[in-house]
């Protein structure tokens, strides 16, 4: 059980820098997930926590001690790989029982623990079989039975469901979650699957081009997004944004767009230029009386909902609207926002602009 | 399921396809097959013209493989009749066994050489193919090439040098010497096979076993070497193969001590020309080793296949 503090890391392949000055905090027991698109540096910053890559600069504390500089073999912390790496030349129980016999543990207490954590995992009767012919969400449990046989101090997983099909990542995603909780003990998570990250996470860090984009729950990051990137990243469909040429003060209230008056949670600081309005699909209502008005391009129909493209003087947007709503291609409607969910963006950084909505959350400024 | 299928072939075809086999297996066996038959015909079969393919076999030119022999009185002759059935085979052109041939004496000297060469390079080779592998090394490609371009001229063409270096090196003649010729002609191969083997396993293994708790040479030897079997094997067989062939040094740079088999097996003489008998007996037994060992080593070699196959 482990409490991770991250501070200031950095990480350079030659000129590349894959990390840069990252800093979060992980609290003991946390299920915790690295976010980002491929390349991001979330995998790189994960191995950096294990071991496996050693900053450039930059501390890690595991549980206040400084480990950044020493070797994996000597961190107490478990991972399991995406593509499982499961010792092919040995069996299953020889695999989940290896990290304890390179511990020196008694034969006996062997075979108790891995008879312990086989029947957690459900695995008992393929102990004895070669990992090689093994099904996808059983080679998953093996290598969770790896991790966890030894109770380390810290969980490192590398997108563990990303090999598996869709259908059963669902049922993992939902036993390793179990799991966690069972065992309480710190899980950092890496995943480019923004969904897999809401489900399963308490805490999320966002990443993009090595930088932290965003730190915090999974509310908090889906409402109050601190840049465009994660707003972008996050949800299905996306963040709309309304770009526009204007200005704020401090204390406002409302924006002009297109000489409507769109009502926003309280601005704390004044801006003026080119912004972005940022509004989930599910925060536009289709209004007749609304001044603020869109075509209906296309409607996708989603069961209890539905998405609706529309076009409006400031660009395209998707709106999600229930089911049984009108919405004919081609037809004008009326829109309105519900006020205190929108967020403003600085379009030039895509920074959020500090409001009463994310004031805070934002770890800029 | 695609356009394509796999289908079973019929028994017929089955039936066609055994007998090209067996009949391609047999040309390119005829050779072999001569040399070994050679060993068990008498000299005067061995020469006979047109060759003749059914003969009485016989055992003389292992004998004669096997010892020296001096003609003697018919005197002694009388006096001394023939104990054993070897010695009655020499008899028949009223000779006698006066001791053992340095045949024994030079396949030993192949099999320490051989052997001896072969853990050297595969040995040195997997530690350099690992270090190539996965280790930021400063000018790692130029070193590569520099170790490949060891091989891009006949080895015999640096003969004389050698002969020179190994003379004040005092390593003429001697075991050591050989094995470490034959290593250093061995080693860029073994390196470049090794690390293309090296190269297909996934790192995740050594840092699964890294984060188990294992260091990286324990990692190394626990984990990766077992991965590699498969091509250290190969790499073993062939290694073993140039040096147990090797000819041209092995004639210029041993005589007494540390001659190895092939540059002896044509020296054998025998009464009134060559003993082709013998020299195909020679030859016969000299196949065997690697033989065996390839045989015993082919299981590593299929399984290696196999479990490449099913890991992804």
């Amino acid at each position: 059980m482990a409490e991770i503090v991250i501070n200031n890391l950095r990480k350079e392949f030659g000129d590349f820098t894959a990390v840069q000055s990252s800093s979060f905090k992980i609290e003991d027991g946390e299920f915790f997930m690295l976010l980002g698109p491929s390349g991001c540096g979330k995998t790189t910053t994960l191995r950096m926590i294990a071991g496996l890559e050693l900053p450039t600069s930059g501390e890690i504390y595991i549980d206040g001690e400084e480990v950044g500089q020493k070797p994996a073999s000597e961190r107490d912390i478990a991972f399991v790989f995406q593509m499982f790496a499961l010792y092919p030349h040995m069996n299953v129980r020889k695999n989940i029982s290896y990290p304890l016999i390179s511990q020196g543990m008694s034969r006996a207490d062997v075979k108790a623990k891995v008879a312990e954590v086989a029947r957690i995992l459900g695995i008992e009767g393929i102990l004895d079989r070669p990992v090689g012919g093994l099904s996808g969400g059983d080679r998953q449990r093996v290598a969770l039975g790896r991790a966890i046989v030894r109770n380390p101090k810290a969980f490192m997983m590398d997108e563990p469901l990303g090999a598996l099909d869709a259908e059963f990542r669902e049922h993992m995603a939902e036993e390793l979650r179990a799991l966690h909780d069972r065992m309480g003990a710190t899980t950092v998570y890496v995943t480019h699957d923004q969904l897999e990250a809401m489900q399963m996470g308490d805490k999320i860090v966002v990443m993009n081009h090595g930088v932290i984009e965003q730190f915090g729950t999974p509310q908090d990051i889906y409402d109050k997004p601190a840049t465009m990137f994660v707003a972008n990243f996050i949800g299905s469909p996306p963040m709309n944004f309304l770009h526009f040429h204007g200005g704020v003060h401090a204390g406002g209230t409302s924006v002009q767009l297109q000489d409507v008056t769109v009502e926003v949670p309280e601005l704390r600081v004044p801006f003026e230029g080119d912004m972005v309005l940022g509004v989930r699909p599910e925060h536009i209502r289709f209004d007749d009386a609304a001044a603020y008005r869109g075509r209906v391009l296309a409607a996708e129909y989603l069961g209890t909902t539905q998405i609706v493209t529309l076009e409006t003087p400031n660009g395209e947007i998707k709106a999600r609207i229930a089911a049984d709503q009108p919405a004919r291609v081609g037809e004008t409607v009326g829109m309105s926002f519900t006020p205190h969910t929108l967020t403003l963006f600085d379009n030039q950084s895509g920074h959020a602009l500090k409001s009463d909505l994310n004031e805070g959350v934002l770890a800029h400024v | 399921m695609s356009a394509y299928s796999v289908t079973e072939p019929t028994p017929r075809a089955k039936w066609a396809a055994g007998i090209l086999v067996a009949l391609y297996a047999l040309i390119t066996m005829i050779p072999l097959l001569w040399i070994i038959a050679t060993g068990f015909k008498s000299p005067a079969d061995a020469i006979s013209y047109p060759p003749k393919v059914v003969f009485d076999p016989t055992l003389e030119g292992y004998v004669n493989l096997f010892t020296t022999r001096t003609r003697q009185t018919d005197e002694f002759l009388a006096a001394n009749p023939p104990e054993t059935w070897y010695e009655e085979i020499v008899r028949q052109y009223d000779m006698v066994i006066v001791g053992p041939s340095r045949y024994g004496e030079r396949f030993m000297n192949s099999i320490i050489i051989g052997f001896g060469s072969t853990f050297l390079s595969v040995f040195l080779g997997t530690l350099a193919a690992y270090a190539f592998s996965r280790f930021k090394i400063p000018l790692k490609d130029d070193l590569l090439f520099f170790v490949l371009s060891t091989r891009m001229m006949p080895p015999i063409a640096v003969a004389i040098p050698i002969f020179l270096m190994f003379r004040s090196l005092g390593l003429s003649d001697t075991h050591a010497g050989m094995i470490l010729l034959y290593t250093a002609v061995n080693l860029s191969l073994a390196v470049w096979l090794l690390k293309g083997f090296m190269d297909e396993i996934p790192r995740e293994y050594e840092e699964a076993a890294l984060i188990d708790g294992y260091t990286r040479f324990q990692a190394f030897y626990k984990v990766v070497l077992p991965q590699a079997t498969t091509g250290i094997v190969a790499t073993a067989i062939f290694c073993l193969i140039f040096a147990w062939n090797e000819y041209a040094f092995a004639v210029l740079l041993t005589s007494g001590n540390a001659q190895t088999a092939p540059p002896f097996i044509p020296t054998i003489i025998g009464v009134g020309g060559q003993d082709w008998p013998a020299v195909a007996a020679g030859a016969t037994l000299f196949l065997l080793p690697v033989l065996v060992f390839t045989v015993l080593l082919r299981k590593h070699l299929l399984r290696g296949i196999t479990f490449g196959a099913v890991r992804k």
